[in-house]
């Protein structure tokens, strides 16, 4: 048991959190992150289920925090059961449903139960979710909240002022960049105040526009961003043409190129529509291919330190886009000092 | 100004419950300019009462007045004489004028037959837009005078969240996303230091977190606080 008067430096051997995550990027591996979307339901089989299906494939997964504003098994629980299963969690916590008091007292929880990466995130609308007439919070932003978190680890003192008088929670912390919301000219300065706000690690929103993304990481590496913030690119398997053409033209704040909607869409060419199962199967495949074609194309970009993966509803795709990808297997690490 | 609607004439009707006379108060200012709650739509309304009770087949007697202004006791005071021969008030103000017909009338019930919506201004004839959120610790002079707390729909202080896109919030495709409004007009003024600048987490004890709010002025009172 670390004894908490002793210097929070000493007790993480020099790490900010000494977690997986901080370990494998620290020693300049290329990190490979996924995400596991907890249940609509109190039973922890699913998570245990999906935690298999991740296990070994990646060095820490992203637990999603009411995603996408549905209710769902919460973030920490949910990410102590993973952790029972053998996985590194990366906890997401958005500024949507708690204010300032209830966000440090379940990051105090979070980390006594052993978990140490920290995603901050705004978190979608409550309008997009299943319980649109909810009252929001918004009493942070996340650029508040990554500097909260940091004052807690480097400092060790609440949003107040005060000082934490039982143990210093040490997350290494994580937040969302979006290289394709408008306006456009902002978003690296964006990145850049979560940076100076006290950031570890990015994840950026899914990438379907590589070009555009080079742009990006370019004002990202001229301004030297790259080299004080870890940036995970995002990714994710193509399910069906549908589901490319949805992406491409309703979900905000995204940007897929016409490219990859037509690949989807000319690989199930001469599959009759009845024949569901080989559409699917050709799909899935092509699905696959891209993404392992991005990564490989995305490792190449200047200031990408690793990949995240988000697989939502499809965590088989993981293992064998991380395998096709060349990336397994990981690094592993002690986890701790 | 504030803005107001009027409630459904359903709502009304069943607000005003089995009352069988009625006064009908608008008001002279905000909701007579937002087009709410003048003296034109309580003439309307009144109407409508009138032919709705008559189908129902229990007509109602309503009357109609409008004052200056409902928030203000001068110009309610003169009210107070004939409203104990109606069974409902129904106000056309906004929520502080039921308050305080119901404050300074404490015998008649006053109910609301608008629901107040915001603080803000006509955009064009016919359509409103929030401005203002009255959080009581203004930040215009940080924002290129154009305010995330009321125009953004997550209230963020450092910037637009990934759902901006077109220069449209992720909410609702016919709003504009106020990060992008106070990016264009930064750059334009050549003030887009003061954003990058991190805001720090706002005091929103001035804001009606802090509890209902209150202003006294010493030197304005007629009365001696001592």
């Amino acid at each position: 048991m670390a004894d908490s008067k002793q210097p929070a430096e000493e007790r993480t051997n020099g790490y900010k959190s000494g977690s997986n995550l901080e370990k494998v990027l620290e020693a300049g591996h290329f990190a490979v992150t996924g995400e596991l979307g907890p249940p609509q339901g109190a039973d922890p089989e699913e998570i245990l289920h999906k935690a298999q299906l991740l296990e070994g494939a990646v060095d820490a997964v992203n637990i999603t925090d009411n995603q996408t504003a549905v209710v769902r098994m919460s973030s920490i629980a949910s990410g102590v059961l993973a952790m029972g299963a053998g996985l590194e969690p990366v906890v997401q916590m958005t500024c949507r449903d708690r204010n300032r008091l209830a966000i440090q007292a379940d990051l105090l929880g979070a980390h006594a139960l052993g978990l140490r990466n920290l995603l901050c995130l705004t978190g979608d609308h409550q309008s997009f979710g299943n319980h649109p007439t909810a009252k929001n919070v918004h009493d942070l932003d996340s650029v508040q909240l990554i500097q909260m978190v940091k004052n807690l680890r480097d400092e060790g003192v609440f949003q107040c002022g005060d000082a934490v008088k039982a143990g210093v929670p040490r997350f290494f912390i994580g937040a969302a960049s979006n290289p394709f919301g408008d306006p456009l000219e902002f978003r690296p300065y964006r990145l850049a105040k979560k940076v100076a706000a006290g950031v570890d690690f990015i994840q950026t929103q899914l990438i379907y526009d590589i070009p555009r993304f080079r742009e990006f990481m370019k004002r990202v590496v001229d301004m030297g961003l790259h080299e004080k913030v870890y940036i995970l690119a995002g990714v994710g398997p193509l399910k069906s043409s549908g589901m490319a053409r949805y992406m491409r033209d309703q979900v905000p704040g995204m940007i897929v190129q016409d490219q990859y909607v037509d690949r989807m869409k000319a690989v199930i060419k001469g599959i009759p529509k009845e024949e569901k199962m080989a559409r699917r199967k050709a799909w899935r495949q092509m699905g696959i291919d891209i993404c392992i074609e991005q990564i490989q194309e995305i490792r190449e970009v200047e200031g990408v330190a690793g990949i995240h993966i988000m697989a939502v509803e499809w965590e088989a795709a993981v293992r064998p886009i991380v395998e096709g990808a060349g990336l397994l297997p990981r690094p592993e690490f002690e986890v701790g000092g | 100004m504030i803005v107001a609607e009027q409630k459904p004439l359903k709502e009304i009707m069943e607000l005003l419950g089995d009352a069988r006379k009625v006064l009908v108060v608008g008001c002279g200012t905000c909701v007579t300019v937002c087009f709410a709650g003048g003296e034109k739509e309580v003439g309307i309304l009144a109407s409508s009462l009138r032919m709705m009770s008559k189908m129902e087949g229990h007509p109602m007697e309503v009357d109609e007045t409008t004052v200056q202004r409902q928030c203000e006791w001068e110009y309610i005071d003169p009210l107070g004489k004939g409203l104990g021969d109606y069974d409902a008030v129904l106000s056309l103000a906004c929520g502080i004028g039921v308050q305080a017909m119901n404050e300074r009338f404490p015998d008649s019930i006053t109910l609301p037959g608008l629901n107040t919506t915001f603080l803000g201004l006509p955009e064009e004839q016919g359509v409103w837009e929030e401005r203002c959120q009255a959080c009581g610790d203004c930040i215009l002079g940080l924002t290129a005078g154009i305010c995330p707390i009321a125009r953004c729909s997550k209230q963020l202080l450092n910037g637009p969240c990934g759902g901006s896109q077109n220069g449209k919030c992720e909410v609702d495709p016919d709003t504009d996303c106020a990060w992008q409004l106070i990016w264009e007009r930064a750059v334009k003024l050549g003030r887009v230091d003061q954003l990058l600048e991190i805001q720090p987490p706002k005091n929103w004890s001035t804001s009606r977190d802090g509890g209902p709010r209150r202003i006294v002025r010493d030197d304005l009172r007629l009365v001696d606080a001592e």
